[in-house]
């Protein structure tokens, strides 16, 4: 069964509060930096960077990280990995870095970008902003913001639809009992 | 995609596996350029190096590329000698596998021993490069130094000029180049020239004048020293003045053609020294790009349950 | 003890008989042939029924191994394969250690067949002392203790001088000389045929040319000397068009092929599979053709085994290292069938270049089934199928390209001088 639990409007609410949430609390963007993990927290982490820029007039540098060679599941997943760029465009020591995703679910993937990251650098803080936390969690991770809080059992899927990733509009949707 | 827990030849690839390989290389060429150049994906597994043909470049490339992976290293370099004391193949597979590791590198003067080895199940095979056989590593790390430079294959001229009959680069780069869609000439002595070539696909010259006209690519080819005295050419010397890449020669290639080398060179019998170290070289560039591409493979064949 | 073969189809190429007949062995002889279910009483009735009864298949090129080699063969395991592949008679080629080029070797080979063989054992003499291509044995002393050919067999004799003089000598006794046709130095290095399946694999290929050659030397000797030469092991169209020429010349020829050369071509070698290896190499597509035409023609007299049995140890290591040879006995005269189920021979062909031809060629006895000759007789299931199973040979050898195939022709018994063979 599918369910459109976020359509156009609601992302974009979500993206201009969280833009609000980090600046209250790192007092400002001085110092801040975004990395999205790809794909689709690269199209966010643009986004929120828009946000931003217009709320504090200034530009705030968006980096791309490809996790793939972080990941802890190379032997146990059906389809090869599929290697995707990774640019960071500035020294991330002793900034802040918000990492960006779409979904938080495990925390694995986060795991894996936090080592990645580290490899780039050493950061004074890492923070964590997702669009949609669906709970289930294998690891002590929490997000610092969230566009959205859903409850999912586990087998559900979370389908997060970006213009500039699949040309549709924007909208999450709730897949139940989806996954393997 | 990646169907094999093993590389053993460019020919079991589809092209668009050999894709899959590039692309991934690039990946971690990235990873290359970085301060830290290391990443963590096969922690914990262990890549058995085993040279029984001496080669220092091929036998480092592998051993840096699976410690950029995280991966343990042993190398065993077996000399000729300990074949002789009688060693068998049989006995190395058994011990490989008494030692628990992953992949197993393995380079050998005989065709078919990367084949052999491939029937112990768990553990990845690589061929580092069979007798006359292939050298797919090689082929791979070629084909992603043209990529860097032309951009795509298909209309590409591509010449492979030397020893080819006794080349493993050779085949594996014919059988590489023609999947993509580049057109592959061959230059070499009539006494060189591997039985029904011509099936592959590739056009044979035997002059040096004639093969290089209009061409992307120059590919040379190392003259084995010891093939001297074996009947295949009278003298080196004679060798170099038919088969020899000169500036002269070079110009009759197209103005941006590039020109590679396995390695190690043998400068003055295959390739002029102004031409080795010249703007149009990129033999170094492919001892970078070999890391990138090991890399991509043991990685992938990683990814591959077996 | 008198046994009653009944209920088969007995065939016998020397007198051409086709028909349902009851054969009656007494001893170590054929006692009588009789109308079906007109046999006398006998001590023992085998039921033929469905099968043929053939006389017991002749070998006329077979390494035993033994003295020297008993790792790989022996005189018992080669002869116990042998008669399970329907084979009543076997001729051993000379490369054993110490090589058959004296009597003591000749004497020690036919006293230990006698006694620990399962079926008739003729050895093959050396041309050449050594098998070193340089002098010749003495040939009349080995013929004098039971050769009844002589060979260098594994290798040429690359002196033409001395294969001239061995075509010459060799007519003493009428004796063939059986030449193994390879120009060593076109085909030093080589593991497998030369062609594009070679150019492939990047394995060193043999050439063609590096049996021509021989076959058309040899022949130009034996049009010189008149002497009897038999050429072993064809497995070229050049080799095939060579000796059809030197027949039609009245040049004194005989050939032989192996099973291998015209069921097997190079397209097996991409596996890299090392029983696939055998001297000379299976060829080319075109090669198989031809030799099938020289099969059906006559131009290929006989068919031979080459049965090369080697040890495992010999075979699993790398390619280029491993030994060539293909163990034959167990498969030969299924691998026969084929051709008679493909049309190119006819089943009494077929029979008659496996028994009757071979001895002729060699001068003996055997191959014969009529009334007073040795009992010797195959009784073979023809249309039977079953799934080669290298394992189960008996022979020591192992080495066989054909292992899982399915081929037709199930040898039930054989009868060895009298003597009854029979497997579960």
């Amino acid at each position: 069964m599918r369910k459109e639990i976020f359509d156009a409007n609601d992302i974009k609410r979500a993206v201009k509060r969280m833009a609000y949430e980090i600046i209250e609390k790192n007092k400002g963007v001085d110092n801040l930096c975004l990395v999205g993990i790809q794909k689709g927290g690269v199209i966010l982490a643009g986004r929120l960077a828009e946000q931003l820029q217009s709320i504090e007039d200034r530009l705030i540098d968006v980096g791309a990280l490809d996790i793939t060679f972080y990941r802890d599941d190379l032997n146990t997943k059906e389809e090869q990995p599929v290697v995707k760029r990774t640019e960071i465009p500035c020294s991330i020591n002793n900034k802040t870095v918000v990492l960006v995703d779409d979904v938080l679910f495990t925390g694995r993937s986060i795991r894996a970008a936090m080592d990645a990251l580290i490899d780039f650098g050493r950061p004074a803080y890492i923070q964590l902003a997702v669009l949609i936390d669906r709970g289930h969690r294998e690891l002590p991770i929490r997000p610092d913001y969230v566009g959205k809080n859903i409850p999912t059992s586990f087998n559900d899927l979370i389908e997060v639809s970006l213009e500039e990733k699949n040309g549709g509009r924007d909208r999450v949707v709730l897949v139940t009992g989806e996954r393997g | 995609m990646f169907r094999s827990k093993d590389l053993l030849g460019i020919k079991e690839l589809t092209s668009e596996e050999i894709y899959h390989i590039l692309d991934t290389a690039a990946g971690f060429k990235d990873v290359l350029r970085r301060d830290i150049k290391k990443v963590p994906p096969l922690r914990g597994k262990t890549v058995a190096n085993l040279f029984f043909e001496p080669s220092t470049r091929t036998r480092t490339s592998f051993e840096l590329a699976a410690k950029r992976l995280s991966a343990d290293v042993v190398n065993f370099s077996v000399p000729a000698s300990s074949v002789i004391k009688g060693e068998t193949l049989k006995d190395t597979a058994l011990t490989i596998q008494a030692l628990g590791a992953d992949f197993v590198v393995i380079r050998h003067s005989s065709a078919g021993v990367p084949h052999f080895l491939s029937r112990i199940e768990n553990i990845s095979v690589i061929n580092a490069g069979d007798g006359a056989n292939e050298h797919p590593t090689q082929a791979l790390l070629d084909l992603f130094t043209i990529q860097s430079h032309k951009g795509k294959f298909r209309g590409l001229t591509a010449a492979i000029v030397g020893d080819v009959t006794h080349s493993r680069v050779a085949r594996s780069d014919i059988y590489a180049l023609t999947k993509l869609g580049a057109n592959v000439r061959i230059i070499c002595p009539p006494t060189l020239v591997p039985a029904e070539i011509g099936k592959l696909g590739v056009e044979i010259f035997d002059s040096m004048e004639k093969g290089l006209r209009k061409v992307d690519v120059i590919m040379m080819l190392r003259l084995q020293l010891e093939r001297q005295g074996k009947g295949f050419f009278p003298s080196l010397e004679e060798y170099f003045n038919l088969y020899g890449l000169t500036a002269e020669r070079l110009k009759l290639a197209k103005d941006d053609a590039i020109v590679m080398h396995p390695g190690p060179m043998n400068r003055g019998v295959e390739i002029a020294t102004d031409v080795a170290d010249g703007p149009r070289s990129v033999i170094l560039e492919q001892v970078t790009n070999g890391l990138a591409v090991r890399m991509a493979v043991l990685y992938l064949l990683a990814g591959v349950k077996k | 003890m008198k046994i009653l073969i009944t209920n088969g189809r007995v065939m016998d190429p020397r007198s051409n008989t086709d028909g349902r007949l009851d054969v009656l062995i007494e001893g170590t002889k054929i006692r009588g042939l009789y109308p079906e279910g007109g046999g006398p009483e006998a001590d023992r009735v085998i039921d033929a029924s469905g099968c043929i009864v053939i006389p017991g298949l002749v070998d006329m090129h077979t390494h035993l191994r033994e003295p020297g080699f008993e790792y790989k063969e022996t005189i018992k395991s080669g002869t116990m394969a042998a008669v399970k592949g329907g084979f009543t008679t076997v001729c051993c080629m000379p490369n054993t250690n110490p090589v058959n080029d004296t009597m003591a070797v000749t004497r020690f080979i036919i006293e230990k067949a006698l006694k620990e063989g399962c079926c008739a054992v003729y050895p093959i003499g050396a041309i050449t002392k050594g098998l070193k291509g340089e002098e010749l044995a003495e040939l009349e002393m080995l013929a004098r203790t039971g050769c009844i050919a002589f060979s260098d067999d594994g290798r040429p004799v690359t002196d033409s001088l001395i294969m001239r003089r061995a075509l010459e000598y060799s007519k003493i006794f009428n004796m063939p000389v059986i030449s193994h046709c390879e120009d060593l130095k076109l085909s030093e290095g080589g593991v497998m045929n030369e062609g594009f399946v070679s150019t492939i694999v990047g394995l060193k290929g043999i050439p063609n040319a590096a049996e021509d050659i021989m076959v058309a030397r040899d022949l130009l000797l034996a049009d010189l000397t008149g002497g009897r030469l038999h050429i072993a092991h064809v497995s070229t169209e050049g080799a095939v068009e060579l000796i059809r020429n030197a027949k039609h010349r009245g040049v004194k020829v005989t050939a032989e092929t192996c099973p291998h050369y015209f069921t097997l071509t190079d397209e097996s070698l991409v596996s890299y599979d090392t029983n696939f290896k055998v001297n000379p190499p299976v060829r080319g597509v075109k090669d198989v053709e031809a030799v099938r035409r020289g099969l059906k023609d006559g131009t290929i007299d006989a068919i031979a085994t080459d049965h090369a049995p080697h040890h495992v140890d010999d075979k699993n290591v790398e390619f280029d290292r491993a030994a060539f040879g293909i163990s034959g006995l167990e498969t030969a005269f299924s691998l026969g069938l084929r051709l008679v189920a493909e049309g190119i021979l006819d089943l009494m062909q077929l029979i008659r270049k496996m028994t009757v031809i071979p001895s002729e060629i060699m001068k003996i006895n055997s191959g014969v089934l009529s009334e007073g000759a040795d009992a010797d007789i195959a009784v073979i299931n023809m249309h039977k199928k079953y799934r080669v199973d290298s394992s189960a040979f008996l022979s020591k050898g192992r080495n066989t390209p054909f292992d899982r195939w399915t081929l037709e022709g199930v040898v039930e018994k054989t009868i060895s001088r009298g003597k009854v063979y029979e497997w579960d």
